[in-house]
């Protein structure tokens, strides 16, 4: 293990050096975290996650992190994480499908004991019947637990966003937990080039006592006294005390679109802006908007992509100037629910232009054929269908 | 920080709540107290909302006069009766999901650990029967195989108190208890007996009796977690209201336990004795 400096974290996330790999989606999670200077990572089996907590608990064996272990299911790697970051640790886990439903009352409550967080989630199918490829659909449990949820399309997107989720997550203004999601070997398994920090560089160490929740270790002063907890007695103040601290953790979760800006380069990415028709997608979807896009240039035809990196906080004010103009929104996704089409339905005024799909589930791959079709059918263009036998 | 964290800055006592006051000029703080004098110092925990003649609520008192460094605990509890007590205390009382305290508690020792290695952070978790050997069950049990340095203490009242009296693992069996309504189909759990083989360094169980006895089998509890492993006390806690027991009655009833199925035990390993019988001579020389 080479000798780690800490650095700014501005420094490592904006402007220090980057170094060209050609590595998977888990090697490019367990990168991040090894620049991260992490504490503790918990971690329990779950394909397609396995290979990346394997690969942070080989970072712990080499002594990039102070503590690791194998849990002994979601619900207690989840519980045990809790403790850990109240007690001032900064610590990582990473899940997939099942395992993440397993782990929710846990991570549901992370954001209100303000808990600041990575959760990689590595997608893969929940519910019946089994299968575990990569279906996003859990994607759509995490939408209302107040945690930041940010979709990568890539290797590339994943290191960025893991190493970035940790000082977004622990902002004084935002402190809640981020979920850095991708589809499972879609990228997990799957090489690409990584513009990656030095290895010798680490963020600074977590400073639990920059935050708006003390952490609980008796180190901070005044001592606590007897207090007449929130819950005992009335339901009045259970039911204010409840409602005032979900406010502030979606007020939070807002808060951290100025840092999703700052080192992530905004919620969205556009392709094309002065489109008619527009893509919008999240994840490996975007990966395939991005290639149709590139088909219906070469046909003539002007299409253009929103990729959204932030599913929450939702970008609604800049995905609506985006698509203001636009003539058609076509909105492919790698689940059965179509959770993005309805947030973006849900925020622009003419969402009868929105056309929710295509969609593929069970962990189908999302061929940018079945996006043409889309594009064709509001062009109002009539193609033969090949059918190769 | 242990005593650093309580003391109240020069000039300020005249702005600190009385409460915090009384706790600093009369409280446990940096001196350990006896449960015999309950009454005549400051008690950590004075308030709570449970059952009058709540045998778990006496419990709770004893447990927190018998801390021996409250000043740097942390007490974990969960959903249950327990914790409208806990939450209340001048003790940091962490409360996550039912059910969860061993996993918290293995995270958060882990956590500190990592911080301070130098210094002593107690952990002890404190919960209902339901939360540790039913939904909890796993994470009880595997906190013990890891061999995780804090004390567990299950108040065992028998019974689901907090969500109105239903059937717990710990409930002997042919109790009628809700959602039992044949009666019990299956025995009481040996909660003692799994915690030995899991690995605990100290077990013990006791009927709440005798509040000296208490006090002691908490502080050992408590001071075996610290240097060897996971350490387990099973206390029979009465529930009066969910086994109509009358308030003026529940001695009596623990009594009448402790001849029964609660008799004071305690087991321990031999490195454990060995280190108990190191540290009650030295006492004993200082006070010859
Ligand atoms: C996940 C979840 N399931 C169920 C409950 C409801 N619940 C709250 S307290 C409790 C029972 C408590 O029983 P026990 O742990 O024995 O504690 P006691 O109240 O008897 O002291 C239950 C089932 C909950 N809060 N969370
Ligand atoms: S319901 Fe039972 S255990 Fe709960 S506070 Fe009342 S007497 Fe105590
Ligand atoms: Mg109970």
């Amino acid at each position: 293990m080479p000798e780690q400096r800490v650095v700014d974290a501005d420094y490592l996330l904006l402007e220090a050096p980057r170094e060209r790999k050609f590595i998977t989606g888990a090697q490019a999670m367990a990168e991040a975290v090894k620049r991260a200077n992490v504490d503790i990572a918990i971690a329990y089996p779950i394909t397609p996650q396995s290979e990346v907590m394997h690969l942070v608990g080989d970072l712990w064996a080499q002594g990039y992190l102070r503590d690791y272990y194998r849990a002994e299911e979601e619900y207690g790697a989840m519980s045990a994480i809790a403790g850990a970051v109240r007690g001032g640790a900064r610590a990582f886990s990473a899940t997939s499908g099942p395992g993440l439903l397993r782990g929710l009352e846990a991570i549901a409550s992370w954001p209100g004991h303000r808990l600041p967080a990575v959760l990689g989630v590595l997608t893969r199918v929940v519910n019946a019947p089994l299968s575990i490829q990569p279906d996003n659909v859990e994607i759509a449990y995490l939408l209302n637990c107040g945690i930041i949820v940010l979709h990568a399309e890539n290797q590339q997107d994943v290191f960025d966003f893991t190493l970035a989720g940790f000082v977004i997550s622990e902002k004084v203004d935002v402190y809640i937990p981020v979920a850095v999601c991708t589809e499972g070997f879609f990228v997990t398994h799957a090489k690409g080039y990584v513009n990656m920090t030095p290895e010798d560089m680490k963020l600074p160490p977590r400073d639990p006592y920059k935050a708006p929740v003390p952490p609980t270790d008796c180190e901070i002063p005044p001592a606590r006294i007897q207090r007449d907890a929130p819950v005992q007695k009335s339901n009045f103040m259970s039911y204010l005390i409840h409602a005032v601290w979900q406010q502030e953790v979606w007020s939070s979760n807002i808060r951290a679109m100025k840092y999703i800006y700052k080192y992530l380069g905004g919620p969205i990415e556009v392709v094309n802006p002065d489109a008619e028709v527009f893509i919008v997608a999240s994840g490996c979807a975007a990966a395939q908007g991005r290639e149709a896009v590139r088909y219906a240039q070469l046909e003539g035809l002007n299409v253009g992509l929103v990729k959204v990196k932030s599913i929450r906080p939702f970008p609604e004010k800049e995905i609506r100037q985006v698509l203001s103009k636009a003539k058609a929104v076509i909105i492919p996704e790698h689940n059965i629910v179509g959770w993005l089409a309805k947030e973006v339905k849900a925020c622009i005024p003419d969402n009868d232009k929105v056309i929710g799909g295509p969609r593929v589930y069970g962990g189908m791959t999302l061929p940018v054929e079945l996006i043409m079709e889309k594009i064709y059918s509001v062009f109002g263009i009539k193609k033969e269908k090949k059918v190769v036998v | 920080m242990g005593l650093e964290y309580v003391r109240i800055s020069p000039g300020f006592e005249r702005y600190m709540p009385k409460d915090y006051v009384d706790l600093v000029k009369y409280g446990q703080f940096g001196r350990q107290v006896d449960v015999q004098q309950l009454g005549q110092f400051k008690e950590l925990v004075e308030e709570h909302p449970m059952c009058a003649g709540c045998f778990m609520a006496y419990f709770i008192r004893v447990f927190y006069a018998a801390l021996p460094n409250p000043e740097d605990t942390i007490v974990i509890g969960t959903a249950g009766c327990a914790r409208l007590a806990l939450s209340q205390a001048a003790v940091p009382f962490v409360y996550g999901n039912y059910g969860d305290t061993n996993a918290v508690a293995s995270g958060l020792k882990r956590a500190l650990t990592i911080r301070f290695p130098d210094k002593v952070k107690d952990v002890v978790v404190i919960a209902g029967d339901g939360g540790l050997i039913d939904i909890g069950f796993g994470m009880t049990m595997h906190s013990w195989f890891r061999r995780e340095k804090f004390t567990t203490i299950m108040v065992d009242n028998e019974v689901y108190g907090n969500t109105g009296g239903q059937e717990s693992g710990m409930s002997p069996k042919g109790v009628q208890l809700k959602m039992a309504p044949k009666g019990k189909q299956f025995d009481k759990i040996n909660a003692v007996e799994l915690a030995k083989v899991a690995g605990c360094v100290y077990v013990a169980k006791l009927a709440p009796t005798n509040p000296k006895r208490i006090a002691k089998t908490i502080r050992r509890a408590i001071l075996a977690a610290r240097h060897f492993g996971p350490t387990f006390i099973h206390a029979y806690t009465s529930c009066n209201i969910e086994y109509s027991i009358p308030t003026e009655k529940v001695l009596e009833d623990a009594r009448k336990r402790e001849k029964q199925d609660f008799a004071f035990y305690e087991w321990m390993t031999d490195e454990v004795r060995e280190y108990f019988e190191e540290i009650e001579k030295k006492t004993e020389e200082v006070k010859a």
